[in-house]
């Protein structure tokens, strides 16, 4: 294995492909043992919601997913790293993040995705606004205390 | 210095973003946001609460006690929603 494996990261406003993300971090190789992905999606519990609308920072969204990035690769063996991470308009049902993390072992690949997932909702520069359907003019989702609990967890005592 | 704004913060100040010229007093992110907060009333009701306002340097993540001399572009912006 190289030791500056490098992560793939892009910011991108179309759709991905899940499985063909996987397939290019296992492909050809013998030596991965787990795959752990985790999709975020639109998701609207009532019924109210016509878009999310995903404003972020051209430049520092992929620099700061790239620190995010090499801090998972300090912490856990991996053997492959993804992170896409989409903008504009993302309808309920449709993809917003798709994290990959493939290592020998199950246990890196679970807690480096859960580490890059944790730390992307609180460090990468994203926010959504809302737009639902009865009126033209939405409103910012508003950050939870709860998510910058979850990054804490991970940091070193 | 160039500065630019995201989400709610640039939609209450009414502007992606600027360049300005800051008195000399200004040194720190803190300093920075009291006097855009003498700006006007869209910059002021962006800036009502300053301590929540999330602040990059050159397009990493800083504090408000961060000085800010020699930066090129800062970054004000409600706390991230992406994920």
């Amino acid at each position: 294995m190289p030791s500056s494996l490098a992560p793939t990261i892009r910011v991108q406003r179309e759709d991905f492909d899940l499985a063909g993300e996987v397939a290019w971090l296992t492909g050809g190789r013998t030596d991965v043992g787990a795959v752990v992905t985790f999709s975020g999606l639109c998701r609207d519990e009532e019924g109210t919601l016509a878009a999310l609308e995903l404003e972020h920072y051209p430049g520092m969204a992929e620099g700061e997913i790239e620190r995010i990035a090499e801090d998972a690769l300090d912490r856990w063996p991996l053997t492959g790293m993804t992170v896409i991470h989409r903008f504009g308009r993302i309808r309920p049902g449709e993809n917003i993040v798709l994290v990959v993390a493939a290592s020998h072992h199950r246990h890196a690949a679970f807690e480096a995705a859960s580490f890059l997932m944790d730390y992307l909702k609180t460090r990468a520069p994203f926010w959504k606004k809302e737009h639902p359907q009865d009126r033209a003019e939405g409103g910012w989702v508003e950050a939870k205390e709860a998510d910058d609990e979850a990054t804490a967890r991970w940091r070193k005592g | 210095m160039k500065l630019v704004y995201f989400a709610w913060v640039r939609e209450r100040i009414g502007r992606a973003e600027e360049e300005i010229d800051l008195p000399a007093q200004v040194q720190t992110v803190s300093d920075l946001l009291s006097y855009l907060q003498s700006r006007g009333e869209g910059y002021a009701s962006a800036l009502v609460r300053p301590e929540v306002i999330r602040v990059a340097i050159d397009r990493e993540h800083a504090r408000h006690e961060a000085r800010i001399s020699g930066a090129s572009e800062i970054a004000l912006f409600p706390p991230m929603t992406g994920g």
